[in-house]
């Protein structure tokens, strides 16, 4: 009997923002990044089946995700001549598709190594949130990611104001309880 | 006003504390979540906790998608698991 159930209807709800910051954080472009997100989606139920139930759905899910992202580099590589990667060393678009090489003279790059814990954290943060149930994660992402002002979101949700501070708190003791092991 | 309350109750701090996280609290509520603060120990900790997750979540600078992709997406999930099943 497996331990783990699936279920395509929660995927987007619970997964799709987790899959999604896990992409961009490898291919720097939001449309290529939801394409990638889809394509998993689409393979996962394709091959729903195969699922034994051994590893969590996410995980689940991440590795799928993981190949796509693969499968990309490949085919972006493959043409001939062009074989470049492109890594976002930095956001500056003045200089983007600039060779690597021509920053080596650059001041030893400590943000680096920020930017890979940041993105770490990152994958924390979304792991924690897809364990919330839907309506709080959807909730605290709308109020402390996405920075929308209380009305608007109640609006959206139809929801009281009060109701919409109980939810915050549960979502931010959970979400504080979940983090706490690695990043407080 | 009748009475003001200078003493609030926990819930009512950690709301307040909530609320803080995100500029909503007016200077009075802060002034009575700071009192409740420096004779509660289990709030202090509460509100240690909550800066601190606002901190990271702020750090972290999370990337989302937007709704209408989302949306767009439960609809070809939906999709592709009516074609299977028949």
């Amino acid at each position: 009997m497996p331990i783990h159930q699936i279920n395509p209807n929660k995927w987007i709800d619970s997964y799709s923002d987790y899959l999604f910051n896990f992409t961009i954080s490898r291919v720097s472009d939001r449309e290529i990044a939801q394409d990638l997100v889809q394509d998993t989606f689409l393979a996962a139920l394709k091959s729903m089946k195969n699922f034994k139930g051994e590893a969590s759905e996410r995980t689940w899910l991440i590795s799928i995700l993981k190949r796509k992202i693969i499968d990309y580099y490949r085919k972006i590589n493959s043409n001939k001549g062009k074989a470049e990667m492109r890594i976002s060393y930095n956001g500056d678009s003045e200089t983007e598709g600039d060779w690597l090489e021509e920053r080596v003279a650059d001041p030893f790059d400590k943000t680096a190594e920020d930017k890979m814990q940041n993105e770490e954290l990152g994958e924390a943060i979304l792991k924690c949130l897809s364990k919330l149930p839907v309506k709080q994660a959807e909730v605290f992402k709308m109020k402390t990611i996405q920075g929308f002002d209380t009305k608007v979101i109640c609006n959206e949700l139809n929801i009281t104001a009060s109701n919409l501070w109980v939810i915050i708190h549960r979502a931010r003791t959970s979400m504080a309880t979940c983090l706490k092991e690695n990043w407080f | 006003m009748s009475k003001m309350k200078v003493m609030i109750p926990c819930e009512e701090a950690n709301q307040t504390c909530d609320k803080s996280q995100y500029n909503e609290v007016n200077l009075w509520d802060k002034i009575k979540l700071s009192i409740h603060l420096i004779l509660c120990k289990a709030c202090r900790k509460y509100t240690k906790n909550n800066s601190k997750l606002s901190r990271i979540i702020k750090l972290a600078n999370v990337k989302l998608l937007d709704k209408t992709c989302k949306e767009a997406m439960k609809k070809d999930i939906e999709n592709a698991l009516k074609n299977q099943s028949n």
